[in-house]
């Protein structure tokens, strides 16, 4: 195996179209204009030694290594900063050259510690390798005079030198290790886009510093480790690696936190896991990453995580460890014995977006094939099923239209309902690079998030919007496009229905939906929506960017078929730069709902009332499909209550805390008679469990997960299952056990029925996965290499749809008793319902929900930062402590559903989507007062929580 | 039409949902609208939805926008047997 190993080219590549041909010692070779000599001659295989320059940042020729000759020029230029430039010839090796280099070394060497045998970076140095370049031999200065490298100079205290921050959990800076070449604080700047480092002094006393002095815990530093890559020595390193050593082989593979699905080198030593490196021929991420995904895989090997199987007769015993067969056969009894006591269409399943493709697609298909009914849903409900409807009828097809990639192209980027900063950072950096390259931004969200304004970004129009009032904002800007004239009517006579269009201006343009209306029940200045509208109208390349702001509220589908329209409108569709880009909250949103997770869909969006799609499956399978739709998840807990639906198999999903209205799941769960949890920990949901089945993660199995983009990346196995299988096995265990004929040796074999039964999947193998790195389905006879971008020559459903977008506000209203509007999402750090990135050292960041206030509000309430709380809708009640800021308007408030302890679901309602379901979760009205500590409920519900949670012959519960 | 905790009961739910389908199609002309609403519920309910449905519908359609009232002509009835 061995490591995997990436050139470092020194400086980015350059874009340019036209071709340079130059000389380097000798050698022709021909590169873009713009590129670096430097980098010219790594192409052609030629080495020059460089310590400040590495192609994830600009180069900025500080440390004079890098020099070469050009004959005809005089000096020696850094080829670093030196463009190439035709018929030029380079030099990169002569005596003047080898002396310079060997001086310059030799300064850095003086004031360096020289523990090399015992340094975390032995073998992985950049500094060690240069020595070694140059040919280094001796040193003629000692460390006699000033240095950062001792703490003590002869017995005095040596100012200069600095003690190591240890601060963040996941990396040590070590001062008296740093050659001050930038390389960190370029890549916070360039890459990452925080801003967080700078370099403090000049000259010899020149240090690099998070913040203003402080730690780098304290600083604005979000832990994203691109300075730790970036750097050439072992200042920032790991502590993973500092603790393990160095790992000898690596593995390519994919995140399992965020839809971004960055791709990583899974850096090993044995099956022990040494780190997780950003992999830069990863389509999604170019070589950066988030805390998440780089720092945050703890979980796979925390305590906690539980290993073998167990079950339970009542959900008030404890747990039982019993075998694998036992587990199976008892799982098996009894789905069947409800089938046969309370009919076919008592039991049902439930997907998980966390695991792949093809356990997703095995899941639908034992629900389908075994269990013969349709009734199977995933978390996608509780986000963005309103994205596939929406988008399924005005484009005809749910997917995003993009790349992303393709935001390098944008010029006014429009964020409604998202906060990618937090939820899709490395999404986020890469589209603030682009807006610090001058791209405009709008934002469209109640609250004041990072991406309206951060370091070096502002937001050209922030519509600090009423929450649930996004229908109503979103058609007073296409009432301002119409009724301005600034829609695009070539593209709309020829990709869009003409009728259609005719039907929905007459709509638009009516007083009613103007924004200075809209600003009575948005609150929303109707400047700023004419200014939004015109931004983004006229701009150049439009790209709209959403999130469950825009899904997760009842006219959550409308909204949708608002942001079609105006992508429309504007012609801003079917090329790179521009496009409806859903922003998917986890991993594997995309593929669980690509793979048939729905009631009403099999895999590839196709309903299940076709009969010619059923043919298919039917053959294949030798069964008789169901035609009816299944079950949603809402509407499987309300059959559970009114007790028709009794079984379900629920595969690494947390209904029970990541669903809306706490009380109704957990009523729905008490009421089944068997609910089966499969899962790395006894989660919330387990809580109401017979049967537990340990899961594993994505270190341990082979597969695919579905980006954002609609990108196909493969997930590696890099150890052993620590519970014994692998997540897939598990159900072919359970559909065996079932007596259904399945025997699949590997998933991809699993993927070869996906494709032979998948149209948009045709083509898609793991062959040809391994010769491409991923693909971007559809990847058919039609477009063998995948489709980057949709829509190119005409929409997927012929002709685009214009449909009305009515506003109808939503029932849920502010009253006497519950007078704020609460809003809720997501922080960097922690992970959807945090089960794994509580268990991680991420909670160094976010160790409890906090509820956000403004200041107005706190005042009338009698509230002071910090302050516990008591936040109280007509679903229910809990505590949490406040936080009081302008960031919300005031009127609404805000919080996070990371942890269990808090219970943000309590209070939400059963409101939903009108078409799909989907919870309303981002409008409730609630109260706020004064607290001193956890409510009954979250007291009751932590009880019952350790009761449930005792295991048989362990001494403690399991948590 | 809730509950003292301000939860609806499943049936309560139903005719909320299918009002909120039906005030979606209020924007389209009547008949258009109508079969959105019957397509809408025909493709997304499962069999036990419609049965509630149905049930409630035959006993007077109490609380049912008009246009739901109208649609229930042409959702399918569920068949006895289905799931
Ligand atoms: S970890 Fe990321 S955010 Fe923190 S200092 Fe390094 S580059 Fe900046
Ligand atoms: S910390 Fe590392 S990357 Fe930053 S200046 Fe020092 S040596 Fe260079
Ligand atoms: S959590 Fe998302 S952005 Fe962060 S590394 Fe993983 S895939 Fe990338
Ligand atoms: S690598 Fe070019 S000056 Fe440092």
């Amino acid at each position: 195996m061995g490591l995997v190993h990436e050139i470092d080219f020194g400086t980015p590549a350059s874009k340019s179209e036209k071709q340079v041909t130059l000389t380097v010692d000798g050698f022709e070779v021909t590169v873009p204009e713009g590129t670096s000599i430097m980098r010219a001659s790594m192409d052609a295989g030629i080495e020059i030694p460089k310590l400040c320059a590495t192609d994830m940042v600009d180069a900025f020729g500080s440390c004079r290594l890098c020099l070469v000759e050009i004959e005809g020029r005089n000096g020696t230029p850094s080829s670093c900063t030196t463009p190439v430039a035709p018929g030029m010839v380079v030099h990169t090796q002569t005596g003047r050259l080898k002396d310079i280099r060997k001086g310059v070394m030799e300064l850095y060497i003086s004031d360096h510690p020289l523990d090399c045998l015992t340094c975390a970076a032995n073998g992985d140095c950049e500094l060690q390798d240069m020595a070694g370049a140059v040919g280094l031999r001796d040193v003629r200065y000692g460390y006699e005079g000033d240095n950062h490298v001792r703490a003590k100079n002869d017995g005095a205290e040596n100012f200069k030198w600095m003690a190591k921050d240890e601060s963040n959990p996941y990396f040590t800076y070590d001062p008296s290790k740093c050659i001050v070449c930038s390389r960190c604080v370029r890549a916070c700047e360039e890459v990452q886009g925080t801003f967080a480092l700078t370099i403090e002094g000049r000259g010899f006393d020149s240090r690099v510093s998070p913040g203003a002095h402080e730690l780098f815990l304290d600083s604005e530093c979000v832990s994203c480790g691109a300075c730790v890559q970036a750097c050439p020595t072992a200042t920032l390193t790991e502590k993973s690696v500092i603790e393990i050593g160095q790992p000898e082989h690596s593995v390519v593979t994919t995140c399992a936190y965020c839809g971004v699905g960055c791709s990583f080198k899974a850096e090993m030593r044995g099956e022990e896991l040494v780190r997780m490196v950003p992999w830069k021929d990863g389509k999604a991420n170019r070589g950066h990453s988030c805390v998440k995904g780089r720092f945050a895989y703890g979980y796979a090997t925390h305590k906690e995580r539980i290993l073998n199987p167990m079950i339970r007769e009542k959900i008030s015993d404890p747990w039982r460890e019993v075998s694998w067969e036992e587990a199976i056969e008892y799982t098996n009894k009894e789905f069947r014995r409800i089938q046969y006591q309370y009919g076919r269409g008592a039991v049902g399943g439930i997907t998980s977006s966390r695991c792949t493709n093809e356990e997703t697609y095995l899941v639908q298909k034992l629900i389908r094939q075994g269990f013969r009914n349709n009734n199977v849903d995933t978390c996608a409900r509780v986000c963005h099923s309103p994205t596939g409807y929406g988008l399924g009828q005005t484009y005809g097809t749910s997917a995003g239209t993009q790349d992303f990639d393709s935001v390098e192209q944008t010029d006014v980027a429009l964020i409604i309902g998202a906060n990618p900063a937090s939820a899709h950072p490395v999404f986020a950096s890469r589209l603030k690079k682009r807006i610090r390259a001058g791209a405009k931004l709008i934002v469209i969200d109640p609250r004041r998030t990072e991406m309206v304004k951060s370091a070096h970004i502002q937001a050209e129009h922030h519509l600090a919007l009423k929450p649930g009032t996004n229908v109503a904002v979103v058609t007073a800007m296409a009432h301002v496009i119409v009724t301005e004239g600034l829609f695009n009517e070539a593209f709309i006579r020829e990709r869009c229905d003409w009728s259609e269009f005719q039907d929905y201006i007459e709509f638009v343009s009516d007083p009613r939906h103007s924004p200075e209306e809209v600003e009575k029940l948005s609150g929303v200045p109707a400047e700023t929506i004419r200014g939004a509208a015109r931004l983004y109208a006229t701009g150049g390349n439009g790209a709209i960017y959403y999130g469950l702001g825009v899904t997760e509220h009842s006219q959550g589908s409308t909204t949708v078929i608002g942001i079609a329209n105006l992508a429309m409108l504007t012609g801003n569709i079917g090329r790179p730069g521009v496009g409806v880009n859903p922003l998917r909250g986890q991993n594997n949103v995309q593929g669980s709902c690509d793979m048939g997770s729905f009631p009403h869909e099999l895999p590839g969006y196709r309903h299940v009332s076709g009969d010619a799609v059923r043919d298919i499956y039917d053959s294949l399978w030798g069964v008789k499909l169901d035609e009816e739709p299944g079950l949603r998840i809402p509407n499987m807990l309300d059959a559970a209550v009114d007790g028709t639906f009794k079984g379900i198999y629920i595969q690494g999903e947390d209904i029970l805390q990541s669903d809306p209205d706490t009380k109704h799941v957990s009523a729905g769960l008490a009421a089944m008679e068997c609910v089966v949890v499969q899962d790395l920990f006894l989660n919330e949901t387990a809580n109401y469990a017979h049967v537990f089945l340990p899961g594993s993660t994505f270190l341990e199995k082979d597969g695919t997960f579905t980006n954002a983009e609609r990108r196909i990346n493969r997930v590696r196995k890099v150890m052993t299952p620590k519970n014994g299988y692998a997540d897939w096995e598990v159900t072919q265990l359970l559909a065996q056990a079932m007596g259904l004929n399945w025997n699949y040796k590997h998933p991809s074999e699993i993927m070869d029925e996906i494709a032979k039964t998948t149209p948009s999947f045709a083509l898609v193998s793991y062959d040809r996965l391994e010769k491409m790195g991923s693909v971007q389905w559809p990847c058919n006879e039609k477009a063998p290499e995948g489709t980057p971008i949709m829509h190119i020559d005409g929409f997927v459903r012929g002709k685009g749809k214009f449909i009305r977008t009515e506003y109808v506000a939503t029932d849920e209203k502010t009253g006497p008793r519950f007078p704020l509007l609460l809003t809720t999402g997501r922080i960097l750090s922690q992970y959807n319902v945090g089960a794994q990135t509580r268990r991680t050292e991420n909670v160094a960041w976010h160790a409890e929900d906090l509820l956000e206030i403004h200041p107005h509000d706190a005042e009338n309430r009698g509230l002071r930062d910090g302050d516990w709380v008591r936040l109280k809708s007509r679903a229910g009640e809990t505590t949490l402590r406040a936080q009081v800021t302008d960031r919300v308007s005031p009127g609404v408030v805000y919080t996070t559903f990371h942890h269990p302890d808090t219970q943000a679901n309590v209070i939400t309602t059963d409101f939903s989507d009108w078409a799909t379901n989907c919870p309303e979760y981002k409008v409730t009205a609630v109260q706020v007062s004064p607290s001193n500590g956890p409510s009954d409920w979250q007291k009751e519900y932590n009880e019952q929580a350790q009761q449930s949670r005792r295991i048989a012959g362990h001494l403690e519960a399991a948590e | 039409m809730s509950h003292d905790d301000g939860r609806m009961s499943t049936k309560q739910k139903l005719v909320y949902m299918a009002n909120q389908i039906a005030t979606f199609f209020d924007s389209k002309p009547h008949e258009e609208g109508v079969a959105g609403i019957a397509e809408h519920i025909n493709k997304f309910w499962d069999p036990r939805m419609r049965r509630q449905f149905f049930e409630m519908l035959d006993a007077g359609g109490d609380g049912m926008k008009p246009t739901v009232i109208e649609a229930g002509a042409t959702i399918r009835r569920p068949r006895q047997d289905a799931a």
